[in-house]
């Protein structure tokens, strides 16, 4: 086995070099039924997490929220707030953790950089053209790097779909390749927009080609096409990062992103990760919610559990 | 780590009486000779049930014969729809509590029992319901709700149904619910370990004002059964149960007029190829042999994998495997519940032995079983060969033989090497293979890229010594109508 | 000149489309006639001929099938006067072709009426079809020796399955003359197999044989007989065709239950996704 998981990491190191090969490898992964992996998911969703399960679920779950704000209409004094929330999700009880990471537009990455320096909070950016990514690349190096200059120690860059919807990968994996050169250090989460990969296999594909290229992570969507993350997506993104450390030893990270709003959502997503890679995964280095409105559900519903008394929205801050 | 907490559906919801006697001619009546019904996950006693004699059973006929001379045969098929849609609707309403009690009595997880069991139950009535009134279309020519005059077929006047313990609720369904629309009326006996959801079913009958003797249930064992279905006053025997039973039944109702369908044992072959989606095949492996604790007629318990991919889908399967969670059966989170009965796990223990002593190699994964009740742990053999008892025998049992296969038609081989021919499961991406495997395998049901998926719209039943005979669909109507 | 000499035919089995004599070398004097007295071994022969002609039949198309019955029936017309000459009345040669021409309809229409996709609650495509059971060991009535024979013959035959039939005991010339006509009409060999002699001989050995899939005991006209056979048919749980009552009328419209009786339904699953 270890023989197999040395020699076939050689193998998918070159594979990036030759279309060919990265097609012919990127076809030869296995099928998804759609069918069958829309069951599955669906099962794992029916799994029934109460009491002290839930508690260590919300506090996990609150730990991977990637704070989310990505709007044309965000200004310094947003995300600032948003940054301050970050930190401290409930002001009224210290023992809540602060949040995965803030995730904001490049402009908007200096302001939230000052509220979160040295909080242990992580600071992403969005890049490379965010959400379309139908920009040159070297104006999509230059996202990255400003961003990065400016503070980000997380980028989630787009990956080309016009481009792997035609069928050339090298380009796609080319362009994932730059950007992480231009990362320096920073993280690089690599987003497939899965839904408008439209099937499974397209998205096993284009997960198998981001950490081919060298992403640190693997996320589902901008947030700003109709379907965003799902769990049979996150599932078949589950099934290729597993996949893809038994051949080749690196671990990838996985952050499903958008239309996650409820600490039900939430707890299924981390039943399936348990359940599919393991707690290996059980981290925020390894597993991030990209969102926004689901935080103040963990928050009421950790109330719930630590005083016995549904809270309502009013009791929990809107930034 | 996540630990998930216990998530124990509550059990209050169900009343059980301490003693049940005989559901006959629309009352329960006692029955004497009682039998503890125990819950397989605790051995606690869950009721006495009385075990029918040939007189009960002579009673349960007469009440059957009656009802169908004098109410339920001259019934125009649109009431008899009326009444069964009635039954759907409250084992809809009553779900839970089915649910909860089937769970109890059998062991099974009350994630399938909720999920799987009960609206299966339901909308088997529901199906079946709307038959009564259209049989003439069925397929099988004239009005068969005609009485008694011309060739026209008709239905048979008194079916003996004979279930097991597997699926103790969805069984009755497939069994009384196409009896009562083609306009039967039946005498059921349900499993000796399995009686008490049948019995809940008696009182749902009464709560639906069914006409008295429509439904008859008479709990008991094998001397139940054989005075049921070799009393002479019954037109129609429908056993569902193993391959040695079924055959003392075909022995018994020679030469008699009895129209006869079996629904009996199986050895399916799961057919993983190289090109199958990995993913969804050891999903489809896992719920082909570990659904219902593997006590099933149709369970993929030969693993054919092509052997350039076997090491592989060994690998997931055992990760997959590591991560069913065994034990209370009332647990929202429990993928495996309790062996039926004592009996059951000796059987069970007994021919998994054998494949050890075989050769055969033997791997669970860590699992802790509860000390009280009745458990296995999920269990895969690898190495076994055609020749071995576990590739041969129904183990009806959370075990898996695993065998390899080169090509296509090794597979096809292997699959129909067996004299079971229940179902069968093809995993391929490549769609003109599976078309072509499925024209030759010898199984009444396959199931290419899914696995033990049901629906009363779609007929089940077997090859060869898998019994004969179809439930589900049109196809089911026939076993119940003089055609 | 002197009166020609005719030749006679010598009335043998039908076995794997040849036509052996009985491997135990008996014949019985029947329709003034020595015809040949089918052993036990006799009887598994043929079996072995019917479970070797099954992948071929039931793989054939359904076309091929109804085509090739449908020679039967050309065959026949052009051997009438043999038969009236065998002493089988006109009307019963005449009925026993046109079934040989309805059943030979069915072979590829059966399958449309008695299968067909199912609607069931979920995203998967659902298909039920229906198959031949395999082989099938016939009793064929006593009376009318031809058109029982053809009327239990063709309905097993014509969706694929292939028979072992056990001819009117009183009455075989026919069953033999029919033979010959299946000989000629491009119907593989070992497709229909024809035993003549004891049906308590050969009939036991069928009905308790692991290799045979179903027996229709239409022509048994002792029910205690009967009641036997189909205890040893329990044995592999063949699928059973009771006797037909003595009353029954072989010149009526059959109906699809022959067919249907000797039929496995196959339900095929496949999701339906992208």
């Amino acid at each position: 086995m270890t023989a197999t998981a040395t020699s076939a990491r050689s193998d998918l190191s070159e594979l990036g070099r030759s279309e060919t090969a990265l097609r012919t490898f990127l076809h030869g992964l296995p099928g998804v039924d759609q069918v069958g992996a829309e069951q599955r998911a669906a099962q794992l969703g029916t799994r029934s997490i109460k009491t002290t399960a839930k508690a260590q679920a919300i506090d996990l779950a609150i730990r991977m929220v990637d704070l989310t704000t990505l709007e044309g209409a965000d200004t310094p004094g947003k995300v600032r707030a948003l940054a301050a929330k970050a930190l401290r999700p409930d002001p009224a009880d210290p023992s809540c953790p602060h949040v995965g990471a803030v995730c904001v537009y490049p402009a908007m990455v200096p302001h939230v950089a000052e509220v979160l320096r040295g909080s242990g909070v992580h600071l992403a950016s969005v890049a490379t053209a965010f959400p379309s990514g139908q920009a040159p690349l070297e104006i999509k190096l230059a996202d990255t790097r400003a961003a990065v200059e400016a503070g980000a120690d997380e980028i989630d860059m787009v990956i080309n779909r016009g481009a792997f919807l035609a069928g050339r990968y090298s380009e796609v994996h080319d362009e994932i390749v730059a950007t992480k050169d231009a990362c320096g250090d920073a993280h690089l989460k690599v987003i497939l927009e899965t839904g408008e990969l439209a099937t499974y296999d397209n998205v096993r594909r284009a997960s198998w080609l981001a950490m081919l290229a060298g992403g640190d992570f693997i996320k589902t969507s901008t947030g700003k096409v109709p379907v965003a993350a799902t769990l049979p997506v996150t599932l078949v993104m589950l099934e290729a990062v597993r996949d893809f450390r038994a051949a080749t030893g690196r671990q990838v990270g996985v952050k499903p992103a958008g239309g996650i709003k409820t600490t039900k959502d939430a707890i299924k997503y981390l039943v399936m990760v348990n359940e599919t890679v393991g707690a290996d995964w059980l981290d925020p280095d390894w597993f991030r919610f990209g969102a926004s409105s689901l935080l103040n559900d963990l928050l009421m519903q950790r109330t719930k559990l630590t005083t016995g008394v549904y809270p309502g929205p009013d009791y929990f801050t809107l930034d | 780590m996540f630990e998930y907490a216990p998530a124990p559906e509550s059990r209050a919801i169900v009343d059980i009486r301490p003693t049940y006697g005989l559901f006959i001619n629309g009352e329960f009546v006692d029955g004497g000779d009682p039998h503890k019904s125990i819950n397989p996950a605790t051995e606690e006693v869950l009721a006495e049930v009385s075990w029918a004699d040939a007189a009960d059973v002579d009673r349960a006929v007469r009440a059957a014969r009656e009802a169908y001379d004098r109410v339920w045969g001259p019934m125009p098929g649109r009431d008899r729809a009326k009444y069964l849609f009635r039954i759907a609707r409250l084992i809809q309403e009553r779900s839970r509590e089915l649910a909860v009690l089937e769970s109890l009595d059998n062991g099974k997880p009350i994630r399938e029992s909720r999920d799987v069991d009960l609206p299966l139950v339901a909308a088997h009535f529901f199906y079946y319901a709307g038959w009564a009134d259209k049989l003439e279309y069925a397929g099988f020519g004239g009005r068969p709700t005609s009485q008694h005059s011309g060739p026209q077929p008709r239905p048979l006047g008194v079916a003996a149904q004979v279930i097991p313990w597997n699926f103790p609720l969805l069984m009755l369904a497939w069994k009384i619910a196409p009896a009562l629309a083609a306009g039967n009326t039946v005498v059921l006996k349900p499993a000796e370990t399995t009686p008490l959801t049948a019995l809940l079913f008696a009182e749902i009958c009464q709560q639906a004002d069914l006409p008295a003797g429509v439904v008859n249930i008479v709990t008991g064992a094998g001397e139940t059964g054989r005075a049921l279905v070799e009393h002479p006053g019954v037109d129609k025997v429908a056993f569902t149960g193993s391959t040695e039973v079924g055959r003392a039944i075909a022995r018994a109702v020679a030469g008699t007029r009895k129209k006869l369908t079996l629904e009996l044992g199986g050895k399916a072959a799961n057919i993983v190829f190289d090109d199958a989606p990995v993913d969804q095949a050891v999903e489809g492996i896992v719920n082909g042999i570990f659904f219902n604790q593997g006590h099933v007629c149709c369970a993929g318990s030969r693993l054919l994998v092509q052997e350039s991919v076997a090491d592989r889908v060994l690998e997931s399967l055992k990760r997959r495997m590591a991560q069913l969670r065994v034990g209370d059966p009332l647990d929202k989170n429990t993928d495996i519940g309790a062996i039926n009965s004592a009996a059951q796990l000796a059987r069970i223990r007994e021919i998994s032995d054998s494949g050890s002593a075989e050769g055969a190699e033997r791997w669970s994964p860590p699992c802790e079983l509860p000390e009280r009740g009745f458990w296995f742990a999920p269990t895969v053999f690898t190495g076994v060969t055609q020749a071995h008892r576990i590739a041969r025998e129904e183990i009806f049992g959370p075990v898996l033989s695993v065998l390899t296969f080169r090509t296509p038609a090794e597979a096809v081989e292997k699959a129909n090497n067996t004299p079971y021919g229940l179902s069968a499961g093809i995993w391929t991406d490549k769609g003109s293979r599976i078309l072509w495997l499925a024209d030759r395998l010898r199984a009444g049901v396959v199931w290419a890229n899914t696995f033990n998926k049901f629906d009363p719209t779609s007929p089940f039943g077997g090859y060869k010594e898998s019994g004969y005979g179809r439930e589900g669909g049109r196809h089911g109507l026939e076993g119940y109508l003089n055609v | 000149m002197s009166e020609r000499v005719a030749v006679r035919k010598t009335y043998k089995l039908f076995i794997g489309g040849k036509f052996p004599r009985s491997e135990s070398g008996r014949s019985y004097l029947v329709q003034d006639t020595n015809v040949s007295l089918a052993s036990r071994k006799d009887a598994r022969d043929a079996v072995v001929a019917a479970r070797a002609a099954v992948p071929g039949w039931a793989g054939a198309t359904a076309y091929n099938r109804g085509q090739i019955l449908y020679r039967v029936a050309e065959m026949l017309e052009g051997r009438r006067e043999q038969f009236v000459a065998l002493g089988v009345p006109a009307d019963e040669v005449d009925a026993a072709i046109d079934r040989w021409v309805w059943y030979a309809g069915w072979s590829d229409k059966l399958p449309q009426v008695y299968g067909g996709a199912n609607p069931v609650a979920g995203p998967y495509f659902n298909l039920s079809a229906p198959e031949p059971t395999g082989v099938v060991a016939v009793v064929a009535p006593q009376s009318p020796a031809l058109l029982g024979l053809v009327s239990v013959v063709a309905p097993a035959i014509v969706t694929g399955n292939t028979v072992v039939a056990a001819a009117s005991p009183s009455a075989p010339l026919a069953a033999v003359t029919l033979a010959e006509v299946l000989a000629t009409s491009d119907l593989p060999g070992g497709v229909v197999n024809i035993l003549t002699g004891r049906i308590t001989e050969t009939v036991p050995t069928l009905a308790n044989h692991l290799d045979v899939n179903a027996i229709d005991l239409t022509g048994v006209t002792d029910a205690d007989l009967a009641t036997d056979l189909e205890v040893g048919a329990a044995q592999n749980l063949k699928r059973v065709l009771r006797p037909a009552p003595a009353d029954h009328d072989w010149f009526a419209d059959p109906g699809i239950t022959r067919m249907t009786a000797l039929l496995e339904t196959k339900t095929v699953w496949h999701p339906k996704g992208t």
